[in-house]
């Protein structure tokens, strides 16, 4: 009433409107804080390499980022709600090897159940959704550090994975189970295409939905959403579950893609490291409350880049990891500054 | 520079220990300070007022080397401000004491006393030296702390002394001290103030800074008053008057505002007298618990429809308990809490909601809002469910358009309503918290200490807007707090003494030394006027 008053009404909204068409305009810029990187990325893909600018190489940048974008999903979510979660990288194993066990026979050191391919995709849905209840008891109920459970749940994860199969490899997978990973459909891989409906999903599912802002108000301040009515429990175990689930969806695009499970799918690649990458190069805050999904997604695809671009390069096999971790910091650099403060915290 | 000659020639042409002239500052759109000259002298203290968002905290960043200011220039004892990022040597000149502590809770009192600063060669901690250096300071000032216990156990107060003590011990001739009572006990401001005066003795200049008008006309020799970015009136507080003071800090508005007393919203908007208990909104029944902000012990009481119940109390006398109890935030052990004859369920935030209780919690940065969320998100962050669709999916469009009237009725200033709540002026954080309280139409509102950190203005706007509330829905209020002046839009008053019920009041006006006393446990709570008793030699003016 009073700091409205001094001022004529017509004036005031004058400048809100300037000042919100300004704030908008910024967070435009901080969404597409990596656009000028993927670009200058593409322009040296091309200059490698002319396979580079193909449509086949990109449609197998897409079915090889697929697994990985689909566990960044997970990932994201979890750091929204303010947690993190290091054993999604042992659901993105497990949950495949799993599944994988129950369909094959003893003497490829399945269990012999034969399973069908599609009550085995039911099973690796459930594993993942188990995985990720026990951590939010754990982490929620249980008053645990986030950190430390998932460190330990990493840890056992692989041992059981390993367990299961006694280090050897499941192959000979039904094709229903390996489609998602390996088919496609026309030119597009499936496995990109579902990555991009769970992308575009979350994000308006996060934008849209209460459940989605819900996830904003616990992550930005936890006690202030419980003041409000938000059942924060819930909220953060819901979170720690899906996130899980979307690992085992992630393993399961692996696992077709490669047309096996290896008895150390996961951490042997160290994945969970990619996938925190890849969420915090898109913007998504450690801290909890910041991030989307379009950034989420540019951070992976800037990650599938690297790695194609290294690939077709002559750089040698024994340094590609020294440069690609490069990269990834000099991109998290350069976030942050288009990106201002808010960026790659 | 006739306002710094006139202070000059007060302090007998003494250098001044700080001398700030033509000070800008602007942030984003915001001209946050426009062309302050201010100056401290040495041996004392000038109590910096303003309301929220004038410009009082920027200004104190500057002094202290956080921001540099955009033109402008800080000279401490004559010679020009070290650069900005020598914070020692900004340290050496002036310290702050913050509203919120800055003592790291984990060390002990030694060592925050030192911290950044420990004696001893080549960086060596010299652990006996700093001991023997801290009890000495504490020795010197009459602080009665042991320097060995960690900070952690210490209270509000002892902290303030740690930072005040570490101040000393970096040699310090200067103290801002911003907002240093907000968390204090009454009895404990006492103690402060006599710091203050004894600092100001042995030649300290102090920048005192404060919502409480009645505080810096007790300790302070000079008054300076900011609005809006600048300096308006500079003065020995002793050619002051409160009327004044007021009006410069509120400016053009005075004549609407300048009452500022919130007797005046509530002298013509008594309703009736409370309907009978059956219809009570809320009821508690011999309620029982525990909790670290003091216990409650066998507590009944009942709300009308449209009544305004205030309870006080000490610190740790359970009032802030009771509250967060019936709000579903705090669980309890025993007795019943009933809205509307309803029972609710121990620590279901949600259920009270749902059942219609609306919370301001008493504190607003840890509780009150999401500060990367906008003010629409906010405000109507307790009634998604009413602006969801199928399956709970809604349009943000739904959420400004249930947010709009309430930014208008409680005169919200944002930059738009999806504007962060983070970057508002406290005052409009607070407005946000309150408009997320009322947006669910609730039957009965608990409000905890919803002015503190408000300046005195926009205070008795809030308290008008809560009152006017409670009258157009018929919610019941019940309002704790340890701010006399915010109980005279109540109609009757409860005190706790030890978690329990010791005294009632019942019609406004509420005789401020009874209640006082009471809250002291020292008078007999038959809800007359009880006798007046000498408690201790607080100042109120």
């Amino acid at each position: 009433m009073t700091d409205i008053s001094e001022r004529s009404r017509a004036e005031v909204e004058a400048i809100l409107q300037g000042r919100s068409r300004r704030a908008a305009a910024i967070s435009l810029v901080r969404e597409a804080a990596l656009v000028p990187v993927l670009i200058v990325l593409i322009v040296v893909g091309t200059v490698v390499n002319p396979a580079f600018l193909t449509a086949s190489n990109f449609s197998g940048i897409g079915q090889q980022v697929s697994a990985l974008g689909v566990t960044v999903v997970g990932e994201s979510l979890i750091l929204l709600i303010g947690g993190m979660d290091l054993s999604l990288e042992g659901t993105y194993g497990l949950a495949p090897t799993v599944a994988a066990w129950l369909m094959v026979p003893v003497l490829e050191y399945g269990s012999g159940a034969n399973l069908n391919p599609y009550l085995a995709i039911v099973v690796l849905l459930v594993v993942g959704a188990a995985i990720g209840l026990i951590n939010g008891l754990l982490i929620v109920k249980g008053r645990l550090n986030g950190f430390i459970v998932t460190l330990g749940m990493t840890i056992v994860l692989a041992g059981v994975q390993q367990g299961i199969v006694k280090g050897n490899t499941l192959f000979n997978l039904p094709a229903a189970f390996n489609d998602l990973g390996a088919k496609e459909f026309g030119q597009l891989p499936v496995s990109l295409i579902v990555a991009a409906i769970i992308f575009v999903g979350t994000g308006l599912f996060l934008r849209y939905h209460r459940a989605g802002r819900a996830i904003y108000a616990v992550g930005g301040n936890r006690e202030a959403a419980r003041a409000a009515g938000i059942k924060v429990d819930r909220i953060r175990i819901g979170v720690y579950i899906t996130g899980s689930v979307l690992a085992a969806i992630g393993g399961l695009m692996e696992a077709g893609r490669v047309s096996a499970v290896t008895g150390t799918q996961g951490y042997q690649e160290g994945i969970i490291f990619a996938v925190f990458a890849a969420a915090v190069i898109g913007g998504v805050s450690l801290r909890g409350g910041r991030g989307n999904m379009v950034g989420a997604a540019s951070g992976v695809i800037l990650l599938g880049l690297v790695q194609n671009i290294l690939d077709l390069s002559n750089v040698s096999n024994y340094w590609i990891e020294a440069v690609d971790g490069g990269v990834i910091l000099f991109a998290l650099l350069l976030a942050r500054i288009i990106g201002g403060e808010a960026t790659a915290e | 520079m006739t306002e710094a000659a006139r202070s000059a020639a007060s302090a007998a042409g003494a250098t001044p220990a700080v001398e700030a002239t033509g000070i800008f500052k602007q942030f984003g759109s915001t001209q946050a300070l426009r062309g302050v000259d201010l100056t401290l002298q040495p041996g004392r203290c000038l109590g910096l007022v303003g309301r929220n968002g004038a410009g009082k905290s920027t200004l104190v960043s500057i002094l202290s080397g956080i921001y540099p200011a955009d033109a402008g220039t800080v000279r401490f004892d004559g010679r020009p401000a070290p650069p900005l990022g020598a914070v020692g040597e900004w340290r050496r000149r002036i310290a702050t004491v913050f509203q919120h502590s800055m003592v790291v809770p984990e060390l002990t009192v030694a060592e925050n006393v030192f911290l950044g600063s420990h004696p001893g060669p080549r960086g060596l901690v010299d652990w006996r030296a700093m001991r023997e250096q801290a009890r000495q300071i504490m020795a010197d000032w009459g602080f009665p702390l042991d320097v060995n216990q960690p900070c952690a156990r210490l209270s509000v107060e002892q902290r303030q002394i740690v930072e005040i003590a570490r101040a000393l011990a970096a040699g310090t001739r200067c103290l801002l001290l911003d907002e240093p009572t907000a968390a204090l006990e009454r009895a404990a401001v006492t103690r402060l103030f006599e710091r203050v005066r004894q600092l100001t003795d042995s030649g300290v200049a102090v920048l005192y800074i404060s919502h409480h008008l009645e505080e810096v006309f007790e300790i302070c020799q000079d008054a300076a008053v900011i609005r809006d970015g600048e300096l308006v009136l500079t003065a020995k507080v002793k050619d002051l008057s409160k009327e004044r003071t007021v009006s410069a800090m509120v400016g053009a508005q005075t004549a609407t505002l300048a009452p500022a007393g919130p007797a005046s919203h509530s002298a013509g908007a008594l309703p009736g007298e409370p309907s009978a208990p059956a219809d009570a909104c809320l009821q508690i029944e011999h309620l029982r618990a525990a909790s670290p902000q003091g216990p409650v012990r066998d507590v009944s009481l009942e709300i009308a429809p449209g009544e305004r119940v205030g309870v006080t109390g000490l610190l740790s006398a359970g009032v802030t308990t009771l509250a967060r109890v019936v709000a579903g935030a705090a669980p309890y052990e025993s007795g019943t809490v009933a809205i509307d004859g309803r029972p609710l369920p121990s620590g279901r935030r949600d259920r009270a909601l749902k059942a219609g209780v609306g919370y301001i919690p008493e504190d607003r940065q840890a509780e009150g809002f999401v500060a990367l969320l906008g003010v629409a998100e906010n405000g109507t962050m307790t009634i998604v469910d009413w602006l969801a669709r199928r399956l709970g999916w809604f349009r943000p469009r739904a959420r400004s358009a249930a947010m709009a009237p309430l930014a208008r009725t409680l005169s919200i200033v944002s930059a738009g309503l999806g504007q962060p709540v983070g970057e508002l002026s406290g005052g409009n954080q607070q407005k946000v918290t309150v408009a997320r309280s009322i947006a669910r139409r609730p039957r009965l509102i608990v409000a905890i200490a919803p002015t503190r950190g408000v300046d005195v203005a926009s205070k008795s706007l809030l308290l008008a807007e809560l009152a006017a509330v409670t009258e157009r829905s018929g919610a019941g209020l019940l309002l704790a707090t340890d701010e006399l002046s915010d109980l005279d839009i109540c109609h009757r008053v409860v005190v706790l003494v030890r978690g329990e019920r010791f005294a009632e009041f019942g019609a406004p006006p509420f005789d401020r030394e009874a209640l006082i006393a009471a809250t002291e446990g020292l008078a007999s709570g038959d809800g007359g006027p009880p006798a007046p008793t000498d408690t201790d030699e607080r100042g109120t003016a």
